[in-house]
Protein backbone atom coordinates (compact mmCIF):
# COMPACT_ATOMS: atom_id res chain seq x y z
CA UNK A 1 0.00 0.00 0.00
CA UNK A 2 1.28 3.42 -0.91
CA UNK A 3 2.33 5.79 1.82
CA UNK A 4 -0.30 8.34 2.79
CA UNK A 5 0.96 11.79 2.06
CA UNK A 6 -0.60 15.00 3.22
CA UNK A 7 0.13 18.57 2.30
CA UNK A 8 -0.47 21.64 4.43
CA UNK A 9 -2.34 24.47 2.82
CA UNK A 10 -2.69 27.91 4.29
CA UNK A 11 -6.01 29.61 3.63
CA UNK A 12 -6.26 33.26 4.54
CA UNK A 13 -5.95 35.58 6.39
CA UNK A 14 -6.48 37.57 3.20
CA UNK A 15 -8.92 35.38 1.38
CA UNK A 16 -12.25 36.47 -0.08
CA UNK A 17 -14.14 33.50 1.35
CA UNK A 18 -13.01 33.92 4.95
CA UNK A 19 -15.17 37.01 5.54
CA UNK A 20 -12.39 39.10 6.95
CA UNK A 21 -9.09 38.00 8.38
CA UNK A 22 -9.72 34.43 9.43
CA UNK A 23 -6.86 32.07 8.68
CA UNK A 24 -7.33 28.34 8.39
CA UNK A 25 -4.47 25.89 8.32
CA UNK A 26 -5.62 22.88 6.31
CA UNK A 27 -3.95 19.53 6.13
CA UNK A 28 -5.04 17.86 2.92
CA UNK A 29 -4.87 14.41 1.53
CA UNK A 30 -5.66 14.89 -2.10
CA UNK A 31 -8.71 17.06 -1.92
CA UNK A 32 -9.91 15.76 1.43
CA UNK A 33 -9.39 17.80 4.57
CA UNK A 34 -7.66 15.69 7.21
CA UNK A 35 -7.23 18.44 9.77
CA UNK A 36 -8.35 22.03 9.92
CA UNK A 37 -7.14 24.59 12.41
CA UNK A 38 -8.72 28.04 12.44
CA UNK A 39 -6.33 30.76 13.56
CA UNK A 40 -7.83 34.04 14.71
CA UNK A 41 -6.56 37.24 16.27
CA UNK A 42 -5.52 39.24 13.23
CA UNK A 43 -8.09 41.90 14.03
CA UNK A 44 -7.54 41.99 17.78
CA UNK A 45 -7.88 45.57 18.97
CA UNK A 46 -8.26 45.08 22.72
CA UNK A 47 -11.86 46.23 22.91
CA UNK A 48 -12.45 44.69 26.35
CA UNK A 49 -9.35 46.37 27.72
CA UNK A 50 -10.39 49.70 26.23
CA UNK A 51 -13.87 49.44 27.70
CA UNK A 52 -12.42 48.87 31.16
CA UNK A 53 -10.59 52.16 31.00
CA UNK A 54 -13.67 54.19 30.09
CA UNK A 55 -16.72 55.46 31.93
CA UNK A 56 -19.79 53.28 31.50
CA UNK A 57 -21.31 55.74 29.04
CA UNK A 58 -18.28 56.05 26.88
CA UNK A 59 -17.90 52.33 26.27
CA UNK A 60 -21.03 52.20 24.08
CA UNK A 61 -19.29 53.11 20.78
CA UNK A 62 -16.89 50.21 21.35
CA UNK A 63 -19.79 47.78 21.15
CA UNK A 64 -20.72 48.90 17.64
CA UNK A 65 -17.28 48.08 16.43
CA UNK A 66 -17.41 44.45 17.47
CA UNK A 67 -20.18 43.10 15.32
CA UNK A 68 -20.36 45.94 12.84
CA UNK A 69 -23.15 44.28 10.90
CA UNK A 70 -25.44 44.27 13.91
CA UNK A 71 -24.61 47.48 15.80
CA UNK A 72 -28.02 47.88 17.43
CA UNK A 73 -27.98 44.38 18.91
CA UNK A 74 -24.63 45.02 20.54
CA UNK A 75 -25.72 48.40 21.89
CA UNK A 76 -28.83 46.76 23.25
CA UNK A 77 -26.93 43.97 24.99
CA UNK A 78 -24.49 46.33 26.64
CA UNK A 79 -27.11 48.86 27.70
CA UNK A 80 -29.36 46.15 29.14
CA UNK A 81 -26.43 44.84 31.15
CA UNK A 82 -25.59 48.26 32.57
CA UNK A 83 -29.27 48.90 33.27
CA UNK A 84 -29.38 45.64 35.18
CA UNK A 85 -26.27 46.60 37.14
CA UNK A 86 -27.71 50.02 38.01
CA UNK A 87 -31.24 48.65 38.45
CA UNK A 88 -32.87 51.01 35.95
CA UNK A 89 -36.30 50.42 34.47
CA UNK A 90 -36.73 52.00 31.03
CA UNK A 91 -40.02 53.47 29.68
CA UNK A 92 -42.32 51.26 27.60
CA UNK A 93 -41.76 53.21 24.43
CA UNK A 94 -38.03 52.62 24.66
CA UNK A 95 -38.55 48.88 24.94
CA UNK A 96 -40.74 48.73 21.85
CA UNK A 97 -38.46 50.95 19.81
CA UNK A 98 -35.48 48.82 20.82
CA UNK A 99 -37.26 45.63 19.78
CA UNK A 100 -38.18 47.14 16.43
CA UNK A 101 -34.60 48.27 15.78
CA UNK A 102 -33.09 45.00 17.00
CA UNK A 103 -35.24 43.06 14.55
CA UNK A 104 -34.32 45.35 11.66
CA UNK A 105 -30.73 44.72 12.66
CA UNK A 106 -31.31 40.99 12.45
CA UNK A 107 -32.56 41.40 8.89
CA UNK A 108 -29.61 43.65 8.09
CA UNK A 109 -27.10 41.09 9.36
CA UNK A 110 -28.83 38.17 7.65
CA UNK A 111 -28.91 40.07 4.35
CA UNK A 112 -25.17 40.54 4.37
CA UNK A 113 -24.72 36.93 5.36
CA UNK A 114 -27.02 35.73 2.58
CA UNK A 115 -25.33 37.78 -0.11
CA UNK A 116 -21.79 36.86 0.82
CA UNK A 117 -22.55 33.20 1.51
CA UNK A 118 -24.14 32.81 -1.91
CA UNK A 119 -21.21 34.69 -3.43
CA UNK A 120 -18.76 32.24 -1.86
CA UNK A 121 -20.65 29.38 -3.43
CA UNK A 122 -20.57 30.92 -6.88
CA UNK A 123 -23.96 32.61 -7.07
CA UNK A 124 -23.06 36.15 -8.04
CA UNK A 125 -26.41 37.85 -8.17
CA UNK A 126 -27.94 37.53 -4.66
CA UNK A 127 -25.33 39.87 -3.20
CA UNK A 128 -26.49 42.63 -5.56
CA UNK A 129 -30.09 42.25 -4.42
CA UNK A 130 -29.36 41.95 -0.72
CA UNK A 131 -27.05 44.96 -0.64
CA UNK A 132 -29.59 46.98 -2.60
CA UNK A 133 -32.29 46.19 -0.07
CA UNK A 134 -30.02 46.65 2.92
CA UNK A 135 -29.87 50.31 2.00
CA UNK A 136 -33.42 50.71 3.27
CA UNK A 137 -32.38 49.55 6.72
CA UNK A 138 -29.24 51.68 6.70
CA UNK A 139 -31.41 54.67 5.82
CA UNK A 140 -33.48 54.04 8.92
CA UNK A 141 -30.29 53.81 11.01
CA UNK A 142 -29.13 57.06 9.54
CA UNK A 143 -32.41 58.76 10.36
CA UNK A 144 -32.21 57.47 13.95
CA UNK A 145 -28.61 57.76 15.00
CA UNK A 146 -27.06 59.86 12.25
CA UNK A 147 -24.77 57.08 11.07
CA UNK A 148 -25.27 54.17 8.77
CA UNK A 149 -23.24 51.54 10.59
CA UNK A 150 -21.77 52.59 13.93
CA UNK A 151 -25.03 54.01 15.24
CA UNK A 152 -24.55 54.00 19.04
CA UNK A 153 -28.24 54.90 19.07
CA UNK A 154 -29.29 52.81 22.04
CA UNK A 155 -28.01 54.40 25.23
CA UNK A 156 -28.06 53.53 28.89
CA UNK A 157 -31.60 54.16 30.10
CA UNK A 158 -33.09 54.89 26.71
CA UNK A 159 -32.20 56.15 23.26
CA UNK A 160 -29.85 58.85 22.03
CA UNK A 161 -32.69 60.95 20.62
CA UNK A 162 -36.37 60.50 20.13
CA UNK A 163 -37.33 58.41 17.10
CA UNK A 164 -37.24 60.52 13.93
CA UNK A 165 -40.54 61.96 12.69
CA UNK A 166 -40.71 59.80 9.59
CA UNK A 167 -39.68 56.64 11.42
CA UNK A 168 -43.18 55.14 11.14
CA UNK A 169 -43.38 55.89 7.45
CA UNK A 170 -39.94 54.49 6.68
CA UNK A 171 -40.42 51.28 8.63
CA UNK A 172 -43.95 50.79 7.29
CA UNK A 173 -42.61 51.12 3.77
CA UNK A 174 -39.89 48.56 4.51
CA UNK A 175 -42.41 46.15 6.00
CA UNK A 176 -44.58 46.51 2.92
CA UNK A 177 -41.94 45.76 0.33
CA UNK A 178 -39.73 43.27 2.16
CA UNK A 179 -41.87 40.12 1.95
CA UNK A 180 -41.61 40.38 -1.85
CA UNK A 181 -37.87 40.87 -1.65
CA UNK A 182 -37.40 37.77 0.49
CA UNK A 183 -39.39 35.83 -2.10
CA UNK A 184 -36.99 37.18 -4.69
CA UNK A 185 -33.97 35.82 -2.84
CA UNK A 186 -35.68 32.50 -2.46
CA UNK A 187 -36.32 32.31 -6.20
CA UNK A 188 -32.62 32.69 -6.74
CA UNK A 189 -31.45 30.08 -4.26
CA UNK A 190 -33.94 27.80 -2.55
CA UNK A 191 -34.48 25.49 -5.49
CA UNK A 192 -31.25 26.27 -7.26
CA UNK A 193 -29.71 22.86 -7.93
CA UNK A 194 -26.12 24.10 -7.72
CA UNK A 195 -26.79 25.81 -4.41
CA UNK A 196 -28.49 22.70 -3.04
CA UNK A 197 -25.62 20.47 -4.12
CA UNK A 198 -23.12 22.78 -2.49
CA UNK A 199 -24.97 23.08 0.82
CA UNK A 200 -27.17 20.06 1.52
CA UNK A 201 -25.41 17.56 3.75
CA UNK A 202 -22.41 19.86 4.07
CA UNK A 203 -21.02 21.21 7.35
CA UNK A 204 -23.30 18.97 9.39
CA UNK A 205 -23.37 19.15 13.17
CA UNK A 206 -25.68 17.13 15.36
CA UNK A 207 -27.78 18.65 18.14
CA UNK A 208 -25.73 16.96 20.83
CA UNK A 209 -22.45 18.18 19.36
CA UNK A 210 -23.83 21.66 18.87
CA UNK A 211 -24.63 21.90 22.58
CA UNK A 212 -21.26 20.42 23.52
CA UNK A 213 -19.50 23.01 21.36
CA UNK A 214 -21.51 25.78 23.11
CA UNK A 215 -22.96 26.92 19.79
CA UNK A 216 -25.81 29.39 19.81
CA UNK A 217 -28.13 31.18 17.44
CA UNK A 218 -28.85 29.72 13.99
CA UNK A 219 -25.98 27.23 14.42
CA UNK A 220 -27.78 25.63 17.36
CA UNK A 221 -31.30 25.93 15.96
CA UNK A 222 -30.21 24.56 12.60
CA UNK A 223 -29.50 21.28 14.37
CA UNK A 224 -33.02 21.11 15.74
CA UNK A 225 -32.64 22.63 19.20
CA UNK A 226 -35.50 25.04 19.77
CA UNK A 227 -33.61 27.57 21.85
CA UNK A 228 -33.95 31.29 21.45
CA UNK A 229 -33.23 33.73 24.25
CA UNK A 230 -36.05 35.96 23.05
CA UNK A 231 -38.47 33.22 24.11
CA UNK A 232 -36.43 31.44 26.79
CA UNK A 233 -35.43 34.46 28.87
CA UNK A 234 -37.31 37.42 27.38
CA UNK A 235 -35.64 40.82 27.66
CA UNK A 236 -36.77 44.27 26.61
CA UNK A 237 -40.41 43.19 26.46
CA UNK A 238 -40.11 40.31 23.98
CA UNK A 239 -42.71 38.39 25.98
CA UNK A 240 -45.36 40.71 24.48
CA UNK A 241 -44.65 39.67 20.91
CA UNK A 242 -46.07 36.84 18.93
CA UNK A 243 -43.54 35.01 16.78
CA UNK A 244 -42.21 31.55 15.95
CA UNK A 245 -38.75 30.11 16.35
CA UNK A 246 -37.85 28.27 13.16
CA UNK A 247 -35.58 25.24 13.52
CA UNK A 248 -33.74 22.98 11.10
CA UNK A 249 -33.68 19.20 10.97
CA UNK A 250 -30.38 18.00 9.60
CA UNK A 251 -28.00 20.62 10.95
CA UNK A 252 -26.46 21.21 7.53
CA UNK A 253 -25.69 24.42 5.67
CA UNK A 254 -28.91 24.23 3.65
CA UNK A 255 -31.05 24.02 6.79
CA UNK A 256 -29.28 27.01 8.24
CA UNK A 257 -29.97 28.91 5.03
CA UNK A 258 -33.69 28.08 5.19
CA UNK A 259 -33.76 28.95 8.85
CA UNK A 260 -32.21 32.37 8.41
CA UNK A 261 -34.62 33.17 5.60
CA UNK A 262 -37.50 32.22 7.89
CA UNK A 263 -35.98 34.28 10.70
CA UNK A 264 -36.09 37.32 8.46
CA UNK A 265 -39.82 36.76 7.94
CA UNK A 266 -40.35 36.42 11.68
CA UNK A 267 -38.34 39.58 12.27
CA UNK A 268 -40.65 41.45 9.90
CA UNK A 269 -43.56 40.12 11.89
CA UNK A 270 -42.09 41.35 15.18
CA UNK A 271 -41.15 44.71 13.70
CA UNK A 272 -44.74 45.10 12.45
CA UNK A 273 -46.12 44.42 15.92
CA UNK A 274 -43.60 46.78 17.51
CA UNK A 275 -44.47 49.54 15.09
CA UNK A 276 -48.23 49.14 15.48
CA UNK A 277 -48.19 48.88 19.23
CA UNK A 278 -45.56 51.47 20.07
CA UNK A 279 -46.82 53.55 23.00
CA UNK A 280 -46.24 57.25 23.45
CA UNK A 281 -43.93 58.44 26.14
CA UNK A 282 -40.46 59.64 27.02
CA UNK A 283 -37.50 58.21 25.16
CA UNK A 284 -35.26 58.05 28.20
CA UNK A 285 -35.71 56.95 31.78
CA UNK A 286 -35.70 59.62 34.47
CA UNK A 287 -32.90 58.58 36.80
CA UNK A 288 -30.98 61.67 37.88
CA UNK A 289 -27.26 61.20 38.10
CA UNK A 290 -27.20 58.01 36.07
CA UNK A 291 -29.15 58.51 32.88
CA UNK A 292 -28.40 61.60 30.83
CA UNK A 293 -31.29 64.08 30.91
CA UNK A 294 -32.93 64.86 27.56
CA UNK A 295 -30.97 67.37 25.54
CA UNK A 296 -33.83 69.85 25.35
CA UNK A 297 -33.88 70.05 29.16
CA UNK A 298 -30.12 70.51 29.33
CA UNK A 299 -30.46 73.71 27.33
CA UNK A 300 -33.20 75.16 29.52
CA UNK A 301 -33.02 73.75 33.04
CA UNK A 302 -30.18 74.23 35.45
CA UNK A 303 -30.48 70.88 37.27
CA UNK A 304 -30.42 68.97 34.00
CA UNK A 305 -27.40 70.94 32.91
CA UNK A 306 -25.56 70.04 36.12
CA UNK A 307 -26.45 66.34 35.87
CA UNK A 308 -25.42 66.28 32.25
CA UNK A 309 -22.08 67.81 33.11
CA UNK A 310 -21.50 65.45 36.03
CA UNK A 311 -22.39 62.32 34.08
CA UNK A 312 -20.22 63.27 31.14
CA UNK A 313 -17.19 64.26 33.19
CA UNK A 314 -17.14 61.85 36.11
CA UNK A 315 -19.80 59.29 35.24
CA UNK A 316 -21.76 57.39 37.84
CA UNK A 317 -20.56 54.96 40.46
CA UNK A 318 -21.71 51.40 39.98
CA UNK A 319 -22.31 49.11 42.95
CA UNK A 320 -19.96 46.24 43.78
CA UNK A 321 -21.32 43.22 42.00
CA UNK A 322 -21.46 41.46 38.69
CA UNK A 323 -24.26 41.05 36.18
CA UNK A 324 -24.61 39.03 33.02
CA UNK A 325 -27.11 39.95 30.35
CA UNK A 326 -27.39 37.91 27.19
CA UNK A 327 -29.47 38.73 24.16
CA UNK A 328 -30.19 36.86 20.96
CA UNK A 329 -28.13 38.69 18.39
CA UNK A 330 -28.34 37.66 14.71
CA UNK A 331 -25.25 35.47 15.21
CA UNK A 332 -26.25 33.89 18.49
CA UNK A 333 -26.04 34.61 22.17
CA UNK A 334 -24.11 37.80 22.78
CA UNK A 335 -23.64 38.38 26.48
CA UNK A 336 -22.07 41.12 28.53
CA UNK A 337 -20.62 40.22 31.90
CA UNK A 338 -19.98 43.45 33.73
CA UNK A 339 -18.24 43.66 37.08
CA UNK A 340 -18.71 46.88 39.02
CA UNK A 341 -16.27 47.64 41.82
CA UNK A 342 -17.78 50.73 43.40
CA UNK A 343 -15.98 53.21 41.14
CA UNK A 344 -17.11 55.00 38.01
CA UNK A 345 -15.25 52.62 35.73
CA UNK A 346 -16.03 48.95 35.27
CA UNK A 347 -13.60 46.50 36.83
CA UNK A 348 -14.22 44.16 33.94
CA UNK A 349 -16.42 43.94 30.88
CA UNK A 350 -16.40 40.49 29.41
CA UNK A 351 -18.13 39.97 26.10
CA UNK A 352 -19.45 36.52 25.34
CA UNK A 353 -18.87 36.57 21.60
CA UNK A 354 -21.18 34.34 19.53
CA UNK A 355 -18.97 34.32 16.41
CA UNK A 356 -15.86 33.42 18.39
CA UNK A 357 -17.53 30.46 20.06
CA UNK A 358 -19.28 29.34 16.87
CA UNK A 359 -16.21 29.37 14.63
CA UNK A 360 -14.30 27.20 17.12
CA UNK A 361 -16.27 24.19 15.84
CA UNK A 362 -14.99 24.64 12.27
CA UNK A 363 -12.74 21.54 12.48
CA UNK A 364 -15.77 19.44 13.43
CA UNK A 365 -17.68 20.83 10.44
CA UNK A 366 -15.15 20.23 7.72
CA UNK A 367 -12.73 17.45 8.69
CA UNK A 368 -13.11 14.50 6.36
CA UNK A 369 -14.78 16.61 3.68
CA UNK A 370 -13.62 18.28 0.50
CA UNK A 371 -11.66 21.55 0.39
CA UNK A 372 -14.51 23.35 -1.34
CA UNK A 373 -16.78 22.51 1.59
CA UNK A 374 -14.56 24.53 3.92
CA UNK A 375 -15.73 27.66 2.14
CA UNK A 376 -19.33 26.61 2.59
CA UNK A 377 -18.75 25.77 6.27
CA UNK A 378 -17.16 29.14 7.07
CA UNK A 379 -19.97 30.91 5.26
CA UNK A 380 -22.75 29.04 6.98
CA UNK A 381 -21.38 29.71 10.48
CA UNK A 382 -21.84 33.44 9.82
CA UNK A 383 -18.92 35.14 11.52
CA UNK A 384 -17.83 38.71 11.83
CA UNK A 385 -14.14 38.90 12.57
CA UNK A 386 -14.48 42.20 14.40
CA UNK A 387 -16.33 40.27 17.06
CA UNK A 388 -14.25 37.09 16.95
CA UNK A 389 -11.07 39.02 17.69
CA UNK A 390 -12.45 42.02 19.56
CA UNK B 1 -37.01 29.92 40.75
CA UNK B 2 -37.79 26.25 41.03
CA UNK B 3 -34.75 25.42 38.94
CA UNK B 4 -32.53 27.61 41.08
CA UNK B 5 -33.77 25.86 44.20
CA UNK B 6 -32.98 22.48 42.66
CA UNK B 7 -29.49 23.58 41.66
CA UNK B 8 -28.92 24.92 45.15
CA UNK B 9 -29.97 21.64 46.72
CA UNK B 10 -27.90 19.62 44.28
CA UNK B 11 -24.69 21.58 44.76
CA UNK B 12 -25.04 22.04 48.50
CA UNK B 13 -26.00 18.41 48.93
CA UNK B 14 -23.16 16.88 47.01
CA UNK B 15 -20.44 19.49 47.26
CA UNK B 16 -21.42 21.24 50.47
CA UNK B 17 -17.88 21.48 51.81
CA UNK B 18 -16.56 22.99 48.56
CA UNK B 19 -19.04 25.85 48.45
CA UNK B 20 -17.65 28.93 50.17
CA UNK B 21 -20.61 31.24 49.69
CA UNK B 22 -23.65 31.94 47.59
CA UNK B 23 -24.48 35.21 45.94
CA UNK B 24 -27.77 36.51 44.60
CA UNK B 25 -26.92 39.94 43.26
CA UNK B 26 -29.73 41.19 40.97
CA UNK B 27 -31.43 37.80 41.15
CA UNK B 28 -28.54 36.00 39.52
CA UNK B 29 -27.60 32.85 41.32
CA UNK B 30 -23.90 32.26 41.74
CA UNK B 31 -21.84 29.93 43.87
CA UNK B 32 -18.37 30.78 45.05
CA UNK B 33 -16.54 27.47 45.13
CA UNK B 34 -13.05 26.15 45.72
CA UNK B 35 -11.01 25.91 42.50
CA UNK B 36 -10.24 22.22 43.00
CA UNK B 37 -13.95 21.38 42.95
CA UNK B 38 -14.97 23.13 39.73
CA UNK B 39 -14.31 20.20 37.44
CA UNK B 40 -16.17 17.72 39.65
CA UNK B 41 -19.16 20.01 40.07
CA UNK B 42 -19.39 20.60 36.33
CA UNK B 43 -19.10 16.90 35.60
CA UNK B 44 -21.81 16.03 38.11
CA UNK B 45 -24.08 18.74 36.73
CA UNK B 46 -23.56 17.60 33.17
CA UNK B 47 -24.32 13.99 34.02
CA UNK B 48 -27.47 14.80 35.95
CA UNK B 49 -30.43 14.30 33.62
CA UNK B 50 -32.93 16.08 35.82
CA UNK B 51 -31.06 19.40 35.95
CA UNK B 52 -29.80 19.08 32.37
CA UNK B 53 -27.00 21.65 32.67
CA UNK B 54 -25.33 20.88 29.37
CA UNK B 55 -24.50 24.30 28.00
CA UNK B 56 -21.31 26.08 29.00
CA UNK B 57 -22.10 29.59 27.82
CA UNK B 58 -18.95 31.39 28.79
CA UNK B 59 -15.83 31.56 30.94
CA UNK B 60 -15.13 35.07 32.19
CA UNK B 61 -12.00 36.12 34.02
CA UNK B 62 -11.57 39.07 36.35
CA UNK B 63 -8.39 40.58 37.76
CA UNK B 64 -8.90 42.11 41.23
CA UNK B 65 -5.45 43.68 41.52
CA UNK B 66 -5.48 46.70 43.79
CA UNK B 67 -9.01 46.16 45.12
CA UNK B 68 -10.11 45.06 48.57
CA UNK B 69 -11.34 41.83 46.98
CA UNK B 70 -7.79 40.90 46.06
CA UNK B 71 -7.09 39.21 49.39
CA UNK B 72 -9.53 36.43 48.48
CA UNK B 73 -7.35 35.64 45.47
CA UNK B 74 -6.29 37.90 42.65
CA UNK B 75 -7.91 36.15 39.71
CA UNK B 76 -11.56 35.25 39.53
CA UNK B 77 -12.92 32.77 37.01
CA UNK B 78 -16.63 32.79 36.30
CA UNK B 79 -18.19 29.76 34.65
CA UNK B 80 -21.50 30.61 33.07
CA UNK B 81 -23.73 27.52 32.96
CA UNK B 82 -27.10 27.22 31.30
CA UNK B 83 -29.79 24.60 31.20
CA UNK B 84 -31.58 24.44 27.87
CA UNK B 85 -34.42 22.39 29.34
CA UNK B 86 -35.17 24.64 32.32
CA UNK B 87 -34.05 27.86 30.61
CA UNK B 88 -32.11 28.73 33.73
CA UNK B 89 -28.67 30.21 34.22
CA UNK B 90 -26.27 30.26 37.13
CA UNK B 91 -22.61 30.92 37.74
CA UNK B 92 -19.73 29.14 39.40
CA UNK B 93 -17.12 31.58 40.62
CA UNK B 94 -13.71 30.65 41.87
CA UNK B 95 -10.59 32.47 42.98
CA UNK B 96 -7.03 31.71 41.98
CA UNK B 97 -3.91 33.09 43.69
CA UNK B 98 -1.63 35.53 41.87
CA UNK B 99 1.48 33.38 42.11
CA UNK B 100 -0.05 30.17 40.79
CA UNK B 101 -3.22 30.70 38.73
CA UNK B 102 -3.85 27.08 37.83
CA UNK B 103 -7.08 25.16 37.42
CA UNK B 104 -8.17 21.92 35.83
CA UNK B 105 -9.36 22.29 32.25
CA UNK B 106 -12.98 21.59 31.34
CA UNK B 107 -12.13 20.42 27.82
CA UNK B 108 -12.83 16.75 28.63
CA UNK B 109 -16.43 17.79 29.36
CA UNK B 110 -17.06 20.47 26.76
CA UNK B 111 -15.44 21.02 23.38
CA UNK B 112 -16.63 24.60 23.64
CA UNK B 113 -14.32 25.14 26.63
CA UNK B 114 -11.30 24.78 24.37
CA UNK B 115 -11.25 28.25 22.88
CA UNK B 116 -12.75 29.94 25.92
CA UNK B 117 -9.90 28.61 28.05
CA UNK B 118 -7.31 29.50 25.44
CA UNK B 119 -8.65 33.03 25.54
CA UNK B 120 -8.47 33.14 29.34
CA UNK B 121 -4.89 31.89 29.12
CA UNK B 122 -3.88 34.41 26.50
CA UNK B 123 -5.59 37.45 27.95
CA UNK B 124 -5.24 36.80 31.69
CA UNK B 125 -2.55 34.16 32.02
CA UNK B 126 -4.62 31.47 33.69
CA UNK B 127 -3.09 28.00 33.27
CA UNK B 128 -5.57 25.23 32.52
CA UNK B 129 -4.03 21.88 33.32
CA UNK B 130 -4.95 19.06 30.97
CA UNK B 131 -5.85 21.39 28.11
CA UNK B 132 -4.85 19.75 24.81
CA UNK B 133 -3.66 22.91 23.09
CA UNK B 134 -3.06 25.78 25.49
CA UNK B 135 -1.60 28.34 23.09
CA UNK B 136 -2.08 32.01 22.38
CA UNK B 137 -5.23 32.79 20.47
CA UNK B 138 -5.88 36.51 20.09
CA UNK B 139 -2.61 38.33 20.68
CA UNK B 140 0.43 38.24 18.37
CA UNK B 141 2.93 35.46 18.99
CA UNK B 142 5.69 37.86 20.01
CA UNK B 143 3.64 39.73 22.60
CA UNK B 144 4.81 39.11 26.13
CA UNK B 145 2.40 39.31 29.02
CA UNK B 146 -1.34 39.07 29.30
CA UNK B 147 -3.17 42.20 28.18
CA UNK B 148 -6.26 41.98 30.39
CA UNK B 149 -4.25 41.97 33.62
CA UNK B 150 -4.64 45.27 35.40
CA UNK B 151 -0.88 45.85 35.52
CA UNK B 152 -0.55 45.56 31.76
CA UNK B 153 -0.13 49.08 30.38
CA UNK B 154 -3.08 50.42 28.42
CA UNK B 155 -1.47 52.51 25.72
CA UNK B 156 2.04 51.18 25.55
CA UNK B 157 2.78 48.76 22.74
CA UNK B 158 5.01 45.79 23.16
CA UNK B 159 6.41 45.49 19.65
CA UNK B 160 8.69 48.46 20.10
CA UNK B 161 8.99 50.92 17.28
CA UNK B 162 11.35 53.84 17.03
CA UNK B 163 8.65 56.29 18.13
CA UNK B 164 7.83 54.61 21.43
CA UNK B 165 11.13 53.02 22.27
CA UNK B 166 11.89 55.31 25.20
CA UNK B 167 8.31 55.65 26.48
CA UNK B 168 7.79 54.24 29.94
CA UNK B 169 4.79 51.92 30.26
CA UNK B 170 1.70 53.67 31.56
CA UNK B 171 -0.35 51.68 34.04
CA UNK B 172 -4.05 52.31 34.52
CA UNK B 173 -5.27 52.75 38.05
Amino acid sequence: MAERKTITLNMGPQHPATHGVLRVELELEGETVVRARPIVGYLHTGIEKTMESKLYYKAIPETDRMDYLAPMSNNLGYCLAVEKLMDIEVPEKVKWARVCLAELTRINSHLVWLGTHALDLGALSPVLYTFRDREMILDIYEACGGQRMMTSYIRIGGLAHDLPLDFDKKVANLLKVFPEKIKEYETLLTENQIFINRTRGVAVISAEDAINWSLSGPMLRGSGVRHDLRKANPYSGYENFDFEIPIGENGDAYDRYKLRIEEMRQSLRIARQALDGMPEGPYRAHVPGVVLPPKEDVLHKMESMIFHFKIITEGFKAPCGSVYQAIESPKGEIGFYIVGDGTNRPRRIRVRPPSFVNIACLPALCEGRMVSDVVCAIGSVDIVLGEVDR
Amino acid sequence: MEFEQEVREFINGRFGEDVIAEDNFRNQLSFIVKPAAVFDICQALQEDDRLDVRFLADIAMVDWLGHAEEKKGRFELVYNLYSLKHKGRFFLKTRLPADKPEIKSLTPLWNGANWLEREAFDMMGIIFTGHPDLTKILTPDDLEGHPLRRDFPLTWEQPQFSWNKDDPPEVIK
